[in-house]
C-alpha cells in the first residue's frame, strides 16, 4: 500500500513530521494540510525553560491592571475594603458595559491604584488563605450560544477573547466568521504547550467546546512536525504550520488559513486561555491558573511555574530567582517575550495574555566604535556580523538599541521577516501619513503589534515599528 | 571637575566637551557635530523604550560603512591609474603612480567631505536631528565620479546643490528622490559642460585624452583592449575604469547583503539585453559612426565607462532605487537598457549610464506604485469573492 504525500508550495508534509499511517489518513481526512512559511526569524537566546512545572501555593497579594487591555475605559464597582469572592466583577468598559473585569482571587481589595488625572493603574487583592468562588450556572452540553456568551461575560472571561481587526476584547454583538487558536506559540524562549498543558486537556476540550458553540467554524494552528498533545482536540480544524517565528502568531495563521477582508471579523483565543474557559465551565468556578514560562539569561533557574492571573511577577520569579548581579549592571523584567512583551517591575502583576516571564541583562554599556566592530556575543540578521556563520549559536541579548534612529533608508528587509502578502514599508508609510484608505488597501486589518514585531527587531533604523501599528490601529477605530 | 579616569580617553575627552556643545554652551550651534562626533566614537548608550526589547546589532553606520568598504579596491586602484594615465612623467613605478594619483584625489575627498559635511550638520542643527550617515557614501562617490582635475570651486558648488537641492529640500536622508552623488556630477556637467566637455572629460595635468566612450561615440570604434577596460588602465572617471575592481566591490556588497543583488543582476541584464538587440539591428557593413557603435558587441558595453560603476554603486541606492523587490528588477532592467540606448543615439553625450539612472530615480516611485497596487487589487478581489460567495 502506498502513501500519498500531499506536496506542493503550501502544501506539503515536512520530512521530520513522520507519523503513522493512522495519522496520515486522519490528517488527509481532516483536510488538514501542512502551510510552509519562508520569512521569519528565530532569535535563538539562552535561559530556556527547563521541562519542569512548579505550582505556587496562594500568594499574598493580586491585582488586575486595566491597563493590560487596549482601549478599555474603566468604571471601578469596588472599593478599597470591599470583601469578594474569586469571580467578583471589579470594573467594567464605559464603552461596553456588558464587558467585565473579575477578580481571580477571593479576598480583600487592599488598594486601588491611580495615576496622573485619577487614572485606574490596578486594583490590589490581599488573598485569603482559603479561597471563596463565586458558583457560575454551567451546562455546557445544553447551553445555547447566548448562555454560553452571558456565562463568559460574567465570568470575565470574554475578556480573553480577542477580535481582529485592531487585536482588542471581542464585540458581544458581532458574529465572526471563525474563530482561530494557536497552538503553539514561536516567540523567542516561549513556553512549550506540551509542557504547559500537560494536565490540562480535558479543560482544553471543553474551552474549544465552548468556542464552538460562539461560533461553528474554529481553527486551531499547530506546528508541523511535532508531536503535540493538542493533536488529540476533538471538533476544530487542524491547521500545520512549519517554518521560524512568526509561524505561531495567530494573525499569521488567520493569513494563511482565511484572510481577514475588510468589514470581517474573527476572533482569537489564546490556548491557554482556552483552558482556562474550559475549566470554568467544567468546574462551574473562575480557575485562572496558567503556566508561566520564566525564562532569560538573568534567571537562575529557568523554568515553569503555575500560577494564577494577577499574581505578582516577583512571587512568579520567586522559585526561578535571579542571577545575582555584578556591579553597576542591571537587568530587566518583561512580562511576555522580549520581542512584544511588557517591561514590568517586580511589583506588578500579570496580566491574563501573558504566558512567560523574561528576565535579560540592561544594555547601555560603552563601545568605542561599536558599528565597526565584530561583536562576537551580538546577534545580527545582517551578513556584515558573524552570526550567520553560527546559526545553531544561543545568545544573551541586553536591551541595547544598538544604534541611532534613523528614517527608512534600507528597502526589503521588513518583507523577509513578515510572512504575509503585505508591504510592510508602504503599510507603515500609510500609518505615518495617517491615510486611513491606503492603511485598509495595504492590510492593517490583518496585522497587530506582534506581527511586526520581528522587523522592529532588524530595523537597521531603529524605529519604533509596533508602537506606529498600534496608532495606526487606534487612528482606525477613532475613524471607523 | 574631578575625571573620572577608569573611562577610556576618548570618552574622557568626549565627556569634558559635552558641556561647551550643550545647550548654553559657548558652542551650542556645533551640537550636532559634536553629537555626530560622539556616536561615531561611542554607540549611543540608549536602551529599548517601547517594543522590541532587544534589538539586531546591525545599525546605519554599519549599512552605510559596509559601501566604503566595497568601494576601498576601486579607489586604490583609482588613484593608481590617475598617475598611470598621465603622459609627461613617462616611467614611474606603482607607488609614484598611486602617490601622484593620491594627492590629485585627497583634496576634492576632502573639500567634498567638509564642504558636505557641514551642510548636512547645519541642516541636521536646524531640524533637531541627528546627523545621517548618507553623506559618507554621497561624499566618497563623488569625487570617483567627477572628473579628476576638476577645479576645487566647482567640486565645493556641486557638492553643496547635491546636498542641499539633491537631498535635503527633500527632507534628508531616506527621502530623496535622485541619488545625491549623480546630482553632483549632473550639476557639473550641464552648468561647465564648455569646461568639461563630454568626450574628453580626463585630464590630469597637461593632458587632455578622449576615454573609450568619447571615441565610439565620435567614430564608432575604439582602440582600447577590452582586457584593459575589464582591467581598468584606461582613461575615464576615477572610480569608473576598473571593472575588476568595481567587481570585488559588488562581491562585498553582496555578500553583505548590503546592496539588492536584484537591482544589480537586472542593470547587467538589461544592458546586454539592449547591446543585443542593437547587435542584431546593426547593418552588415555599418558607414556611420551609430551604425559602428551599434556593432560593438554587448558585453563589451558592460566593461566600458560608468556601466559597472553605476550598477554596482549607484543603481542600488536603497533610497532612490525601487522599493519592492519586483520594482528592483524592473527599475534595474530598465537602467541597463536606458544607459545603452542613450550612449548608442545620443553622440553628443557619450555616457548614457548617469541619465539613465536619474532617469529611473524619478520612474522608481511610480514603478513601485503599480507593484504595490497589484497587491492591493489582490486584497480587494478576495474581498470581493467572499462578498459574492
Amino acid at each position: 500500500m502506498r502513501v500519498f504525500f500531499v506536496s506542493g508550495e503550501n502544501e506539503c508534509i515536512t520530512s521530520k513530521y513522520q507519523p503513522n499511517l493512522l495519522t496520515y489518513l486522519l490528517i488527509l481526512t481532516d483536510m488538514s494540510k501542512v502551510i510552509k512559511l519562508k520569512k521569519g526569524l528565530d532569535i535563538k537566546l539562552v535561559g530556556e525553560a527547563e521541562k519542569s512545572v512548579l505550582a505556587l501555593p496562594i500568594g499574598e497579594r493580586y491585582s488586575v491592571s486595566p491597563l493590560t487591555f487596549d482601549g478599555v475605559v474603566p468604571k471601578l464597582l469596588v472599593a478599597e475594603g470591599d470583601k469578594v469572592m474569586a469571580g467578583d466583577v471589579l470594573f467594567y468598559d464605559k464603552a461596553h458595559p456588558e464587558v467585565m473585569f473579575t477578580t481571580p482571587v477571593s479576598g480583600t481589595v487592599s488598594a486601588v491604584r491611580r495615576g496622573e488625572k485619577r487614572k485606574l493603574l490596578a486594583i490590589d487583592i490581599a488573598a485569603d488563605a482559603q479561597q471563596n468562588y463565586k458558583p457560575f450556572k454551567t451546562n455546557l452540553a445544553k447551553a445555547s450560544r447566548e448562555e454560553i456568551m452571558a456565562t463568559l461575560l460574567e465570568s470575565g472571561l470574554w475578556t480573553m477573547i480577542l477580535q481582529r481587526p485592531y487585536g482588542i476584547i471581542a464585540n458581544s454583538q458581532d458574529t465572526p466568521k471563525a474563530i482561530f487558536v494557536s497552538g503553539f506559540d514561536s516567540a523567542p524562549l516561549a513556553p512549550e504547550m506540551n509542557v504547559a498543558l500537560a494536565d490540562d486537556m480535558k479543560a482544553v476540550q471543553a474551552g474549544f467546546d465552548a468556542l464552538k458553540k460562539l461560533c461553528p467554524t474554529v481553527h486551531l494552528g499547530l506546528k508541523a512536525g511535532e508531536k503535540s498533545i493538542l493533536e488529540d482536540v476533538k471538533g476544530v480544524e487542524k491547521h500545520y504550520f512549519a517554518g521560524a517565528h512568526p509561524a505561531g502568531n495567530v494573525g499569521v495563521q488567520i493569513h494563511h488559513i482565511d484572510p481577514i477582508n475588510k468589514g470581517e471579523v474573527v476572533w482569537t483565543v489564546a490556548i491557554q486561555n482556552v483552558a482556562i474557559i474550559g475549566r470554568l465551565f467544567l468546574e462551574g468556578k473562575l480557575d485562572m491558573t496558567k503556566t508561566y514560562a520564566v525564562v532569560g539569561s538573568q534567571v537562575a533557574h529557568p523554568q515553569y511555574v503555575k500560577a494564577l492571573v494577577g499574581s505578582s511577577i516577583a512571587d512568579v520569579i520567586m522559585p526561578a530567582r535571579i542571577k545575582p548581579q555584578s556591579g553597576g549592571s542591571s537587568f530587566r523584567i518583561i512580562e511576555g517575550n522580549v520581542l512584544t512583551g511588557r517591561k514590568a517591575s517586580a511589583n506588578d502583576s500579570l496580566g491574563c495574555y501573558s504566558s512567560q516571564v523574561t528576565v535579560i541583562p540592561e544594555g547601555g554599556e560603552l563601545e568605542l566604535i561599536g558599528w565597526l566592530a565584530p561583536r562576537f556575543h551580538k546577534f545580527s540578521v545582517s551578513r556584515t556580523y558573524f552570526s550567520w556563520l553560527m546559526p545553531k549559536k544561543k545568545y544573551d541579548l541586553s536591551t541595547g538599541l544598538n544604534g541611532g534612529v534613523r528614517p527608512f533608508v534600507v528597502t526589503g528587509l521588513y518583507e523577509k521577516y513578515l510572512p504575509m502578502d503585505i508591504y510592510p514599508m508602504y503599510l507603515f508609510k500609510a500609518i505615518l501619513a495617517g491615510d486611513i484608505e491606503k492603511m485598509e488597501n495595504l492590510g492593517i486589518y490583518e496585522i497587530v503589534e506582534e506581527d511586526v514585531a520581528l522587523c522592529e527587531f532588524v530595523d537597521p533604523s531603529k524605529q519604533d515599528l509596533q508602537a506606529l501599528v498600534r496608532d495606526g490601529i487606534n487612528l482606525m477605530i477613532k475613524e471607523m | 571637575m574631578k575625571q573620572n579616569y577608569n573611562k577610556p580617553l576618548p570618552k574622557r575627552l568626549l565627556d569634558k566637551f559635552a558641556p561647551t556643545f550643550s545647550e548654553g554652551g559657548k558652542l551650542s550651534w556645533l551640537h550636532s557635530f559634536y553629537e555626530a562626533m560622539e556616536t561615531f566614537f561611542y554607540v549611543p548608550t540608549d536602551v529599548t523604550k517601547k517594543g522590541s526589547h532587544v534589538r539586531d546589532c546591525n545599525d546605519m553606520k554599519r549599512t552605510m560603512f559596509m559601501v566604503i568598504i566595497a568601494l576601498i579596491p576601486t579607489i586604490l586602484f583609482g588613484m593608481w591609474n590617475i598617475g598611470y594615465q598621465r603622459i609627461d612623467g613617462a616611467d614611474f613605478n606603482i607607488w609614484q603612480n598611486f602617490w601622484y594619483g593620491f594627492w590629485q584625489m585627497l583634496p576634492s575627498i576632502l573639500v567634498t567631505y567638509v564642504v558636505g559635511l557641514s551642510i548636512e550638520c547645519a541642516f541636521a542643527q536646524i531640524r533637531k536631528e541627528e546627523v545621517n550617515e548618507g553623506f559618507f557614501v554621497s561624499g566618497i562617490l563623488i569625487p570617483l565620479i567627477i572628473p579628476i582635475g576638476t577645479p576645487l570651486w566647482m567640486t565645493a558648488l556641486a557638492t553643496a546643490f547635491a546636498v542641499i537641492i539633491g537631498k535635503e529640500i527633500f527632507g534628508g536622508t531616506g527621502m530623496n528622490i535622485f541619488n545625491p552623488a549623480l546630482i553632483a556630477r549632473l550639476f557639473i556637467f550641464f552648468s561647465y559642460t564648455s569646461s568639461i566637455s563630454g568626450e574628453a572629460v580626463w585630464f590630469s595635468d597637461a593632458r587632455t585624452g578622449a576615454t573609450p566612450l568619447g571615441e565610439l561615440a565620435n567614430v564608432g570604434t575604439t582602440n582600447v583592449s577590452m582586457l584593459d577596460a575589464f582591467i581598468g588602465t584606461i582613461p575615464g572617471s576615477v572610480g569608473e575604469t576598473s571593472t575588476l575592481c568595481i567587481l570585488l566591490g559588488a562581491i562585498v556588497l553582496l555578500a553583505t547583503g548590503t546592496a539588492s543583488w536584484r537591482t544589480m543582476v537586472s542593470v547587467f541584464v538589461g544592458g546586454l539585453f539592449m547591446g543585443g538587440v542593437f547587435n542584431l539591428l546593426a547593418p552588415a557593413e555599418p558607414q556611420t559612426a551609430t551604425e559602428l557603435y551599434m556593432s560593438l558587441p554587448a558585453w563589451q558595453h558592460l566593461l566600458l565607462g560608468g556601466f559597472a560603476f553605476g550598477a554596482v554603486f549607484m543603481a542600488t541606492d536603497p533610497v532612490t532605487s525601487a522599493q519592492t523587490n519586483c520594482g528592483k528588477y524592473i527599475v534595474g532592467f530598465m537602467i541597463g537598457a536606458l544607459a545603452i540606448l542613450v550612449r548608442v543615439f545620443n553622440t553628443g553625450y557619450p555616457e548614457g549610464m548617469m541619465l539613465a539612472i536619474i532617469f529611473m530615480n524619478a520612474l522608481a516611485p511610480v514603478v513601485d506604485y503599480y507593484v504595490v497596487q497589484a497587491n492591493i487589487k489582490r486584497r480587494n478581489r478576495r474581498a470581493k469573492k467572499v462578498v459574492k460567495a
